[in-house]
């Protein structure tokens, strides 16, 4: 409390003194009113230490009165006593005294007695605080002896106490003597008060420092180096400069406080007023008060070289601060900081001649700046006559030694203005990165595997660069500072280094190279243009200089270049492109600037079959590199869309056409990319590419096969398409790339390709027939996940035909695909449940996956993270609890399986619902299962899905009602729980299959009386008559089963009323 | 002289005769038209020279022909454009004849990769295409090429490798000496080399617009 009350609380002038006051201040009163608080809950929280008797007692002269102490108080003489008196010399814990005839003076002996007296102070309390203190400027030295008293520096008092009470409980523990144990008590108990004091005191400094922070003041110092750098930004180029001029209202004198404003003004606080003009408002004038800045009312006109003094708005902390709320312009200029700096272009060798010429100027400058100085002086508050003296000594010197000062403050500006342009760029960036992520998350999904994180890789120590990287630098000096002809020479040279090596490729970038290179491309000489780009062509297969060129904007320069006459340029820049734009920021880029449109406009060349002369070949190659271009960028969706826009479709049909491998494989490649999109798929169905990609996969180049087939993949998810490829022959080909096992890629592909073609039925007799089961099921050992994936694919989808089934089996493939169902790749698990359920169906495959434990892994696969995993293996469960002997011994063989597959009728997914439903739906036609199941609450759960609209899901939902209504009183729960006029909404439904488990339902759910009633009153009565007509037995059998039901009730009920 | 008296017509006679047979010389890649045109060209660049004509020496004279590169061709350089006159004027009686004209023109314009090659190596070798260029020429060639500056001591030093270097480029047989058998090969493995000791063939931009004046007064024929 000591130190805050030293450090913190304003003290009036007389300091020092013992009368100190405290001044009515905020910060004071938020003091007091603190330790106020600290007192008054003090007794509450540490009772022990409230009662600790002082060493001395804390007086002060207070404004109770005798009449206000009550309970425990008598009078002695004239003063007041408490009864209650301290234990060691009976002094009373409370003296009240008369000092005068009105004047009253209390002592304290403890902090009870203290909150007691505050207590009695009533509306007073604060004044008795800050009466005590005011009185007591230590109270913890009172409190608890001298030598807690507060001392400047390091204060270890406390330290020394610790110590000496631990010392003492020791010995008293030796003599087990009464009397020092009670010392140590006392001891402790001070400790004690002490450290909650110590920690008051730091509650208060804390706070006060805030308030002082938060109170900074104005300077006539801090004033002179706004306007200073104000001034450096102004002049009249609007698009350079933020202000137009800001200027000192005044006659320039300036007063030795630094102050410019009249000396009658400097009472109101007025450091010196600015005049400052915008380039889009009038002048405004600004008092600098220190208080901040405001806005004034302008020049008086009634009196000349006055101004209107009045405040107009609010005060600021700072000048720019209130220029950026006058001046939209202002505002825009310091956001966007493009404005130049106005003493910029001033060189060392202008500024002498200024110097000299600014003579006047700068005396005063000088001039103003040694007052500064003092300033700060001044406001360490050392009023000394002395300084006075060497002010004036300072005046009477020679204007030889002012110049020299001058010098130094403009060095110093200088500086300034340095630090002020260093300041603008890391800002400009801020505002830029948001605008890059948010397009950066439009981007498509597909990128996923490319390099957004390269490793920055820095040369280390010069002693270990290769000779490569001296040579290099030495070449890129003589691009820097060489004609024409030096620079091709060097250019030339330069592609004689290995440059697929690393340590050139970083060494061009690290000796600046790649900026020389990128400016070569903005020259006129086409052949620096051509030599430059080879180079980066090369270079730019690393990951590194790809962003290094991308953070240059290289990418804009040669996308100009696409539209260049020659075509030499034009084939390197697009090639260059295709390498810097493998990542997703340089594919925007390139989009932003219309690259797309020339790249595409590239492949528009002459056509491709007849006679080739030198120059259609040149043309052609323009188009393959324009490909290959647009290969890279596709990768992104937006450009896919812009592509499209650009018309590249018929464009790449044309090219598709081609014979040659090298215009291939860009074509096809783009196209595969592009396939994710289903705007490509149709157009690839309806420009006839699926022809040509069939083709295609009888080349002899397998990464074109691979690129073919990869494309089917992606376009194959189409019917028609999957039919066109059939009808072009392209099976069988697909089939023949099964055996070319070592070519992970390609299988990857080809695999994938048979996958989606085998969706179409006729597609599975093609595949039957080229016997394709026994190869994919050769490929289950030993593949990539990739492979795999697509290989499983393949078989879950040719297993939907009974004889293939069976032919998995033969082939051996039942056993490794239930391994598989132990792995953890998601889109794989998926495949491998959806295969294993389709074999399930075959009552020999279930006796062998039975056997390998199938069903339990499946069961285990309902855990999975993944709903489509979740989803897949239920519907996988429910042909081998169907074919599977003893299904319901199985089911409830798997510990808490039952419980699990109830649980998962909470998920939120669509599909996983429908699946669960079915296969509790099929758990539920053994009775005892059913029995578990119905305990683990599946009447509720089931009921409540009821609402849902998706068809599917209705499906097997009225599937598993109907299923479970066969246990206990289900039905009447289901009733209950308000299962049943949904239900008979589901009848509405366009879908025959529902219309069918739905009577099921509505049949098994009729054997109760009281759903008959809900029933009908949701007129299930209509629907179900037509369906009594259907062709479908079953849904005939249910339906007249219902509303014989129903109306065996009305009969009853009309019985029950006649009798 | 009957020479001189010659009618209108027969004068372009002669001109079409001449511009025929020039036409069909291998070396010349015009078409007649184009070298008709290139005839009246010679004519008007040929016509303030009237001395020169009355002594018989018909053609364009050094400085001439600098004023055409000059303006023509964007070229600057005085050395070098002595030297592409020189490359030029074949029978080297300082003047372009109007054959040397076409010819020249033919290289200089629409020459093969070698042709242009060895025009290049003919203005760069100082005693004419079937010497050699040695380092010391070729350091006076590129000395020039580095931009000075005052506080670098190591110029020399630079040029000096410059030179280095760009032999290293162009001198296939290691010799230390360029011939022109090095030079055709260099400019296979590069084409870009081949006005690699100075600029002496015009650019495109120049190039295209002498080509279309050219053509374009085909064209007014035409019409």
């Amino acid at each position: 409390m000591g130190q805050a009350l030293q450090r913190a609380a304003q003290w009036t002038s007389a300091k020092g003194g013992s009368g100190g006051k405290l001044e009515f201040t905020k910060l004071n009163e938020d003091l007091l009113n603190q330790v106020m608080n600290w007192v008054e809950g003090f007794g509450a929280k540490y009772p022990e230490e409230s009662k600790l008797i002082f060493k001395s007692a804390l007086t002060w002269k207070t404004s109770l009165r005798p009449e206000n102490l009550t309970g425990g108080y008598q009078e002695k003489g004239e003063d007041m006593v408490s009864t209650q008196t301290s234990s060691k010399d009976n002094t009373p814990m409370l003296t009240l005294k008369k000092v005068a005839s009105n004047d009253y003076s209390v002592s304290v002996m403890s902090l009870e007695f203290c909150e007691n007296v505050l207590r009695m102070a009533g509306n007073q309390k604060l004044m008795e605080v800050r009466g005590c203190l005011e009185a007591n400027r230590d109270p913890g030295a009172k409190m608890l002896g001298d030598r807690f008293a507060t001392v400047e520096g390091d204060d270890n008092s406390i330290y020394r106490f610790i110590e000496e009470i631990t010392k003492e409980i020791e010995q008293s523990a030796k003599q087990e003597g009464q009397e020092g144990q009670s010392d140590v008590e006392e001891k402790k108990l001070q400790l004690k008060l002490q450290l909650q004091i110590n920690r008051l005191d730091q509650q208060l400094l804390q706070q006060s420092i805030q308030q002082i922070t938060s109170e900074v003041r104005l300077t006539p110092a801090t004033v002179d180096g706004e306007v200073n750098i104000l001034q450096q930004l102004s002049g009249y180029d609007e698009d350079k400069n933020c202000l137009e001029s800001c200027e000192y209202w005044g006659d320039g004198y300036v007063f030795q406080n630094g102050c410019r404003a009249q000396p009658w003004r400097q009472l109101h606080g007025d450091i010196c007023y600015i005049q400052v003009k915008p380039h889009d408002t009038d002048v405004v004038y600004v008092t600098a008060n220190t208080s901040g800045y405001y806005c004034n009312s302008g020049v008086d006109n009634s009196k000349p070289g006055e101004l209107d003094y009045t405040k107009q708005g609010d005060s600021y902390r700072e000048l720019v601060t209130l220029l950026k709320d006058k001046s939209p312009k202002f505002a825009e200029m310091i956001d966007k900081q493009e404005f130049a700096l106005r003493a910029k272009e001033k060189d060392d060798a202008l500024m002498i001649q200024k110097e000299a010429k600014r003579d006047g100027d700068d005396d005063e400058y000088s001039r103003e700046r040694t007052q500064d100085h003092k300033v700060h002086k001044e406001t360490t508050k050392d009023k000394d006559m002395k300084q006075k003296k060497t002010q004036k000594k300072k005046k009477l010197e020679p204007s030889l030694k002012w110049k020299a000062l001058g010098m130094e403050e403009y060095k110093e500006t200088d500086k300034e203005k340095k630090v002020v342009k260093k300041k603008q760029v890391p800002s400009r960036m801020k505002t830029r990165t948001p605008v890059d992520a948010e397009e950066s998350f439009s981007e498509s999904s597909s990128e996923s595997e490319e390099e957004e994180e390269a490793v920055e890789r820095r040369s280390e120590t010069n002693a270990d660069l290769p000779s490569e990287y001296w040579q290099i630098q030495k070449l890129v000096k003589y691009l820097k500072g060489g004609n024409q002809t030096a620079t091709i020479i060097a250019l030339c040279s330069m592609r004689d280094f290995n440059l697929a090596q690393e340590t050139c490729q970083l060494a061009i970038r690290d000796v600046g190279g790649l900026e020389v290179l990128i400016n070569l491309l903005d020259t006129d000489e086409i052949k620096c243009k051509i030599g430059s780009l080879k180079i980066l062509k090369e270079i730019s297969r690393n990951i590194q200089i790809r962003r290094a060129i991308a953070d240059l904007g290289g990418l804009q320069t040669m996308v100009k270049i696409l539209r260049d006459q020659d075509k030499d340029l034009k084939c390197l820049a697009a090639e260059t492109i295709a390498n810097v734009a493998k990542f997703r920021r340089a594919r925007r880029t390139v989009r932003q600037h219309g690259g797309i449109k020339k790249l595409v406009g590239l492949l528009d060349c002459a056509p491709l079959t007849g006679q080739m002369t030198p120059e259609l070949e040149r043309d052609v190659q323009v188009a393959r590199c324009g490909a290959l271009a647009l290969w890279s960028c596709s990768k992104s969706k937006k450009n896919k869309e812009a592509m499209r826009k650009a018309g590249a479709i018929p464009l790449l049909a044309r090219l598709l056409k081609s014979t040659h491998e090298d215009m291939l494989i860009p074509v096809v490649g783009t196209l595969q990319e592009c396939a994710s999109e289903p705007s490509y798929r149709l157009a690839i169905r309806t420009e006839g590419m699926i022809e040509d990609l069939v083709k295609n996969l009888k080349s002899a180049d397998p990464e074109l096969q691979m690129h073919c087939a990869s494309a089917i993949f992606k376009c194959a998810e189409e019917k028609e398409t999957r039919d066109l490829v059939r009808q072009y022959g392209g099976l069988d080909p697909l089939v023949a790339l099964l055996q070319q096992s070592d070519n992970k890629e390609l299988l990857a592909a080809a695999t994938g390709a048979i996958w989606k073609c085998a969706i179409s039925t006729e597609n599975v007799q093609r595949f039957q027939d080229l016997k394709a089961i026994d190869l994919l099921v050769g490929l289950l050992h030993d593949q990539p996940e990739e492979v795999l994936v697509n290989v499983v694919g393949a078989l879950g989808e040719l297993a939907k035909e009974t004889p293939n089934r069976q032919q998995i089996r033969k082939a051996g493939g039942i056993s490794p695909l239930v391994n598989l169902l132990t792995g953890t790749n998601q889109a794989l698990l998926v495949n491998v449940t959806k295969a294993v359920g389709q074999c399930a169906e075959e009552q020999d495959n279930m006796v062998i996956i039975d056997r390998l434990d199938g069903v339990r892994l499946l069961w285990s696969l309902l855990k999975n993270q993944n709903p489509d995993v979740q989803a897949s293996a239920a519907w996988a469960i429910c042909p081998c609890i169907e074919n599977a002997k003893d299904a319901g011994e199985m089911v409830r063989s798997f510990v808490g399986g039952l419980e699990l597959i109830v649980s998962l009728l909470k998920s939120e997914h669509k599909e996983v619902l429908a699946s669960v439903c079915a296969a509790i739906a099929n758990i539920a036609k053994d009775e005892e299962n059913l029995a578990v199941i119905t305990d683990h609450g599946v009447v509720p759960m089931l009921a409540r899905l009821t609402n849902t609209t998706d068809d599917k899901l209705r499906r097997h939902l009225a599937e598993a009602i109907a299923r479970c209504c066969n246990w206990g009183n289900n039905r009447v729960a289901f009733g209950r729980e308000g299962a049943v006029a949904p239900l008979v909404r589901y009848l509405k439904s366009s879908d025959e299959n529902v219309h069918r488990s739905t009577a099921r339902a509505l049949f098994q759910l009729s054997k109760h009386p009281e759903n008959c009633i809900t029933m009908h009153e949701a007129g299930v009565v209509q629907p179900l008559m037509k369906m009594v007509g259907s062709e479908d037995e079953d849904l005939q059998e249910a339906a007249a089963g219902c509303i014989g039901n129903i109306r065996r009730l009305a009969l009853a009920n009309e019985k029950a009323r006649y009798s | 002289m009957p020479a001189k008296r010659k009618t209108f017509g027969t004068k372009r006679q002669e001109m079409a005769h001449k511009a025929d047979r020039l036409s069909k010389m291998k070396l010349c890649h015009f078409t007649k038209q184009e070298v008709e045109r290139l005839l009246q060209l010679f004519k008007e660049f040929t016509k303030a020279i009237t001395e020169e004509v009355k002594r018989g020496k018909e053609g364009i004279h050094r400085s001439a022909f600098r004023d055409i590169l000059h303006r023509h061709f964007d070229m600057t350089d005085d050395v070098l454009m002595d030297k592409v006159f020189k490359a030029f004027d074949a029978d080297n009686d300082g003047y372009i004849s109007d054959e040397e004209w076409v010819i020249g023109m033919s290289v200089f314009l629409k020459g093969t990769l070698e042709e242009q090659s060895r025009f290049c190596f003919g203005v760069y070798a100082l005693r004419g295409e079937d010497s050699y260029i040695h380092r010391e020429e070729m350091f006076m060639l590129l000395k020039d090429c580095l931009v000075q500056h005052q506080q670098e001591e190591d110029a020399e030093e630079m040029q000096k490798d410059l030179v280095e270097i760009t032999l290293k480029k162009l001198d296939m047989d290691h010799d230390g000496r360029l011939s022109i058998e090095d030079y055709h090969k260099a400019i296979k493995q590069e084409v870009l080399m081949m006005e690699s000791l100075g600029p002496c063939l015009p650019n495109a931009r120049c190039r295209d617009s002498f080509l279309e004046i050219i053509a374009d007064d085909k064209n007014k024929q035409k019409c």
